[in-house]
């Protein structure tokens, strides 16, 4: 609630301790359903997890979160996930930038409908994507007779991975260009720059900490995508085996402390990355005059 | 297909494109929109027509009798379920979550906005994998639960509890810039006028926060609904027993049951149409285009 009910009032003489003291029984009925919900859901996994990991002692972890399988999945997993994250960057700046700049027929509705991946059950993308590139399917069939592969190797997990990434990288993009002023990009024409000079020395700049934090945004959701991943996965061992595949498989064995090494593995990776995102974010603020 | 051929009922309203400064016939717009339209042909929207032309390109008959198999109709009833658990609970989790936090500046709030959002960051297996090393056989409550004989893991309330974790935090999120936007002087107001506390709830804050609150519950449904890879660590997949939609669709694929698959791929696909249509409805309620990011 904005306005809480009113508490009884603390004795002004009171030390820290007890004002503290006084806050935590006299909680608002909102911050014990937070903080309990978010205690059970969120605390105790975690906490169990972390527990797992900690009995294991640092060499044991080392030993199981660097076995060979376990490094080509990180191999497999960073690499195509980097790879996707990225050429999203590129096409998503370039559906972003038209969507904002250009007037075209059904505009409002592919704008509308970038949002696909997000509403999308990730085992029914997963599925239309494994038909539609693999040797028989619409697009697959296309390639098939020059010998490229697109489903159930490297190539067709990355294809999941744009596919999830891609609203990430154009909703972070959009507002920005939206707000963009026009007159800079006026004023550097007027001084002769071709468009060209204008769209890679005024354009992109200011727009970078945006394109960087839809990647990592992208980069993060990719690294830890498993619904689409899997079914267009073939799911070989040092090909295209991906460490979320590689959990579900140690689960399945009941190998429980696998699972939870690369767990946290992908668990540590995620975080660092929030970071990495705040601190772009942060870094980007400073356009904000 | 520039600037001004375009038919007033497709002119945006919130973004009209000014005209350049240098009026001139560029085909610079045209290749960028066909490249940026293949592109998205190529990711998006032929995967997207591929699920309907699957799902019926053998008429209504066959995708109308893998409607009526009992697999399918409780996979159909499992996600119902879960999502009807899992809306209202995190409902309230995160209305509670936007009062705590909105309009307030303290030490560590910005921590604790961070750790509401800690779900979106954790890959689904990964939370799957918590949720069994805490409520499994050999979890932290694994005996407890054993010697009452209650089943969590492999069975329903795990996938209840996946899902809660994985849509957990849409709510707040929504809520709560609508409430940093709207300030607390309506409330102070109506507390002036001699409202009590619930009064004030009910008729001031409920009405003011509608669209935003409406906007999370549509996004939390459509991810409980829709997730997979949470759920599929905990549920062990029984088949009829322990299976929601989308376990259903990965289990009929790996089976070679295609027709099926697609049947059920079909009903979700659609889940996803009407969340994007009701999606772009309270965009516009809520006042032209809002900055999303999931």
């Amino acid at each position: 609630m904005t306005v809480s009910p009113p508490i009884q009032p603390v004795p002004p003489d009171a030390s820290r301790w007890k004002v503290f003291l006084h806050s935590v029984i006299h909680m608002p009925w909102t911050w014990r359903i937070m903080l309990g919900y978010l205690f059970f859901m969120l605390f105790l996994p975690v906490s169990a997890m972390l527990v797992k990991s900690g009995t294991l002692g640092p060499g044991e972890f080392w030993r199981i979160a660097t076995s060979p399988i376990a490094l080509s999945t990180y191999d497999v997993t960073f690499t195509t996930s980097l790879m996707a994250a990225s050429i999203d960057g590129v096409f998503g700046v370039l559906v972003a930038w038209v969507l904002v700049r250009y007037n075209f027929p059904f505009k409002r509705i592919i704008d509308a409908t970038i949002d696909l991946p997000f509403a999308l059950p990730t085992a029914v993308a997963g599925l239309t994507l494994a038909t539609v590139y693999s040797e028989t399917g619409w697009i697959g069939s296309l390639f098939a007779p020059f010998g490229i592969k697109l489903a159930f190797n490297r190539i067709g997990v990355g294809i999941a991975m744009m596919f999830i990434s891609l609203p990430f990288v154009v909703r972070t993009v959009q507002p920005v260009l939206m707000q963009m002023e026009r007159e800079i990009e006026e004023a550097a024409w007027c001084l002769g720059a071709s468009s060209w000079q204008t769209f890679w020395r005024v354009v992109l700049p200011p727009l970078f900490p945006a394109i960087l934090t839809g990647v990592a945004l992208g980069f993060s959701r990719a690294v830890g995508e498993y619904g689409s991943t899997v079914i267009i996965s073939s799911n070989t061992p040092f090909r295209d085996l991906i460490a979320p595949i590689l959990i579900f498989q140690r689960l399945e064995q009941y190998d429980y402390t696998g699972a939870t090494v690369i767990g946290m593995v992908l668990l540590i990776i995620s975080l660092l990355m929030l970071l990495v995102i705040n601190f772009i974010q942060a870094w980007g603020k400073r356009y904000d005059g | 297909m520039t600037d001004n051929t375009l038919e007033s009922s497709m002119q945006t309203s919130d973004n009209p494109a000014p005209k350049p400064a240098v009026e001139k016939k560029s085909w610079v717009p045209v290749v960028l929109i066909g490249i940026a339209v293949l592109f998205l042909g190529l990711v998006l929207y032929i995967p997207a027509i591929n699920v309907f032309y699957f799902a019926f390109h053998r008429g209504l008959g066959p995708f109308l009798h893998n409607l009526t198999e009992p697999n399918f109709i409780s996979a159909v009833r499992m996600t119902l379920a879960l999502a009807a658990i899992a809306v209202p609970i995190n409902v309230i989790f995160g209305l509670a979550t936007a009062w705590a936090l909105a309009n307030k500046r303290f030490r560590g709030r910005t921590l604790l906005l961070s750790i509401v959002d800690l779900p979106f960051a954790i890959s689904p297996v990964v939370a799957g994998l918590m949720i069994v090393l805490l409520y499994g056989r050999q979890g932290w409550f694994g005996p407890f639960l054993q010697e009452r004989g209650i089943q969590i893991v492999f069975a329903f309330p795990a996938m209840v509890l996946a899902t809660l974790f994985v849509s957990m935090p849409f709510v707040a999120r929504e809520v709560i810039p609508v409430l940093e936007e709207e300030g607390v002087d309506q409330e102070e107001a109506a507390y002036t006028l001699g409202a009590n506390y619930w009064q004030t709830f009910w008729r001031v804050t409920v009405p003011n926060i509608r669209w935003g609150l409406l906007y999370g519950v549509l996004l939390t449904n459509a991810r409980a609904m829709g997730e997979f890879g949470a759920v599929s660590v905990v549920s062990g997949n029984i088949i009829g027993k322990t299976q929601s939609l989308p376990l259903f669709v990965e289990e009929a694929y790996k089976s070679y049951d295609t027709e099926a698959a697609y049947s059920a791929a079909v009903l979700l696909a659609l889940l996803a149409l009407v969340t994007l249509v009701l999606k772009e409805i309270l965009e516009r309620k809520t006042g032209g285009y809002r900055k999303k990011m999931h």
